[in-house]
């Protein structure tokens, strides 16, 4: 069986297979100020009441936050009241982003079927969890009835041989895949990743890997629990080695240097060296892909004692507030802003495009997020290059996208 | 069902159907007024209630926003047809009563007439004369979608029904 099979079967008590539709119980889900303000009205409409069980709900105000309207305040203020009279947990402005919250606060935990509304729930992968992202009406029924229907999913499996070359990060390998696989390639599927190239891997760096399965249109992901460290215990779920796969791929990805996708598709992924040179406005470190300590302590360390280009803007949105204290403890934030970063609250940031740094017009932003559709950022007229927060930082430092070996 | 096809090419997102600075509101009029802004300016002025669009691979990729189907809803659109969608868009249109047709042959062309069978599934181009087959829904789906959406269809069973039956 595969995990996701697996995980299925034990949670519905029967053997379950790819392909069977099934009703599941759930352990949890989350929605954040773009998807609860709908799943409340929905909810609502359903005929109210109690949600099915308050301490498996979060919600979380993280995409528009602090609000920069009175439409989006109001929005906001619908979801504390609602958190309040249902006894749900509600995140609130500037604790961070609603997927670093859930593995970090533990609503999610190895094993589990989580539902969020929010597409890069899959996320929740890098444990070892089935997370799915959901709409909203979707993520209401599941507060209204604990359940959900879905269709246990076909896995492909991406086997990556290792270790990457020192300065390539797990940004640049997620990367690299996604253009393999292409935007629509794992569509209602799931994925395991497992190799050498991943069983090293930090908690954050699976999770940027895990993140990126939504770039590939996938149900849900997996980074294969082998060598997986978690500060509480747990009991891993291993794909059985006869698991029935509709694909296997197989990548060397010792010689992968840095990867950089290019406007306007996130599988539009190429080699860096071609870009270098490209000129940069705008650089941007942060997201639920790229936005923890050690993608913040590795742009620190190739900003330290320098000074951001001239004519760059370069802002950082930590992940959560408890990245942000780490990063100011350890005195990463101190070398970031001295290099002339500036540092927005935890949270999504300008990822979204609703508030907190809208590129202008024929603007180019290089950015550690996992998305750069036309108008990601809220502007149409710019272009975004996506790539590891190395890249970023480098980039920062010359105003053009820069390798950052150079500063190795 | 009857409508005018509006035609686009593949991996259309969900930024592109409704950009993510006007999803932060209750008002559905209001996503309606910026639908497929970034796409195609024109298609909130030329689309009339009851259009068909149609779109090539995975359709509505990307975000998990509801707003992207009621967005296309409320403008008018009556179906979506598509060769395949992605799937969280696909659930979403469901489970808020918009028909989603997937449809993997097809020689719909802009501005032609189509006639849509949502029943039998069937897509008939009129300018060809041509019939197309979508790919059938599971149960679940149609039982949704029959209903009007996923609200009134907890409303009216309580819980989910899989049987095929």
């Amino acid at each position: 069986m595969t995990i996701s099979e697996k995980i299925l079967s034990k949670k519905v008590g029967n053997l379950v297979k790819a392909g069977e539709l099934i009703i599941t119980e759930v352990d949890g889900v989350m929605a954040t100020d773009t998807t609860a303000p709908y799943a409340i009205q929905a909810f609502q409409e359903m005929g109210g009441g109690q949600v099915w069980d308050a301490s498996r709900c979060a919600l979380i105000i993280d995409h528009a936050a602090p609000a920069p309207n009175e439409r989006i305040a109001n929005l906001h203020t619908m979801m504390r009241e609602f958190a309040a009279q249902q006894h749900i947990h509600l995140f609130e402005i500037g604790e961070g982003i609603c997927h670093q919250l859930m593995i970090e606060h533990q609503y999610v935990r190895p094993g589990d079927i989580f539902m969020g509304a929010d597409s890069h729930t899959p996320t929740y992968g890098a444990i070892g969890a089935m997370a799915c992202g959901v709409g909203s009406t979707d993520l209401a029924a599941v507060m209204k009835t604990g359940k959900i229907w879905l269709k246990v999913p076909e896995t492909i499996r991406i086997v990556c041989h290792g270790p990457l070359q020192p300065g390539v990060t797990a940004k640049d390998l997620i990367l690299y895949l996604v253009g393999k696989i292409s935007i629509s390639g794992a569509t209602y599927q799931a994925v395991e990743f497992e190799g050498s190239a991943f069983e090293n891997m930090t908690v954050a760096s699976r999770m940027t890997i895990a993140n990126m399965v939504a770039e590939m249109g996938g149900k849900t992901g997996y980074v294969n629990p082998k060598g997986l460290q978690l500060d509480y215990d747990f009991e891993a779920v291993f794909p059985d080695a006869d698991a029935q796969y509709i694909q296997t791929l197989e990548f060397d990805v010792r010689d992968l240097g840095p990867q950089l996708s290019i406007p306007e598709s996130p599988d539009q992924v190429e080699n860096l060296e071609p870009h270098e040179g490209q000129a940069i406005q705008y650089a941007f470190i942060g997201t639920c892909c790229n936005g923890r300590l050690e993608d913040l302590q590795a742009a620190a360390q190739i900003l330290e004692g320098k000074k951001v280009a001239n004519g760059v803007r370069f802002l950082i949105a930590p992940a959560s507030r408890s990245v942000l204290l780490d990063a100011i403890t350890d005195g990463t934030l101190q070398t970031l802003v001295a290099a002339g970063a500036t540092i927005l609250n935890p949270g999504c940031g300008p990822c979204v495009g609703t508030h907190q740094g809208v590129p202008g017009n024929d603007e180019v932003v290089i950015s550690a997020a996992n998305r750069n559709f036309r108008g990601r950022m809220g502007n149409p007229h710019s272009n975004i290059y996506l790539a590891a927060p190395t890249t970023v930082a480098a980039s920062a430092l010359e105003g053009k996208i820069t390798h950052p070996k150079k500063y190795a | 069902m009857e409508g005018k096809a509006h035609v686009y090419g593949d991996n259309i997102d969900t930024d592109r159907i409704i950009p993510g600075k006007y999803t932060k509101t209750l008002d559905t009029a209001s996503l309606a007024a910026h639908v497929l802004e970034d796409l195609d300016p024109e298609f909130r002025h030329k689309v009339k209630v009851g259009d068909i669009l149609v779109a090539g691979d995975n359709f509505g990729c990307g975000s998990s926003r509801e707003q992207a189907p009621i967005a296309l809803k409320v403008a008018g659109v009556g179906v979506v047809v598509a060769r395949y969608f992605a799937r969280i868009f696909f659930r979403n249109a469901i489970n808020i009563g918009l028909p989603v047709l997937e449809v993997p042959d097809h020689d719909i062309e802009a501005g032609d007439p189509v006639t849509i069978d949502l029943e039998k599934g069937e897509v008939f181009n009129q300018r060809s004369g041509k019939r197309f087959q979508a790919t059938q829904l599971p149960k679940v789906m149609i039982d949704i979608l029959n209903a009007g959406g996923l609200v009134a269809y907890l409303k009216e069973h309580g819980t989910y029904q899989l049987n095929e039956e």
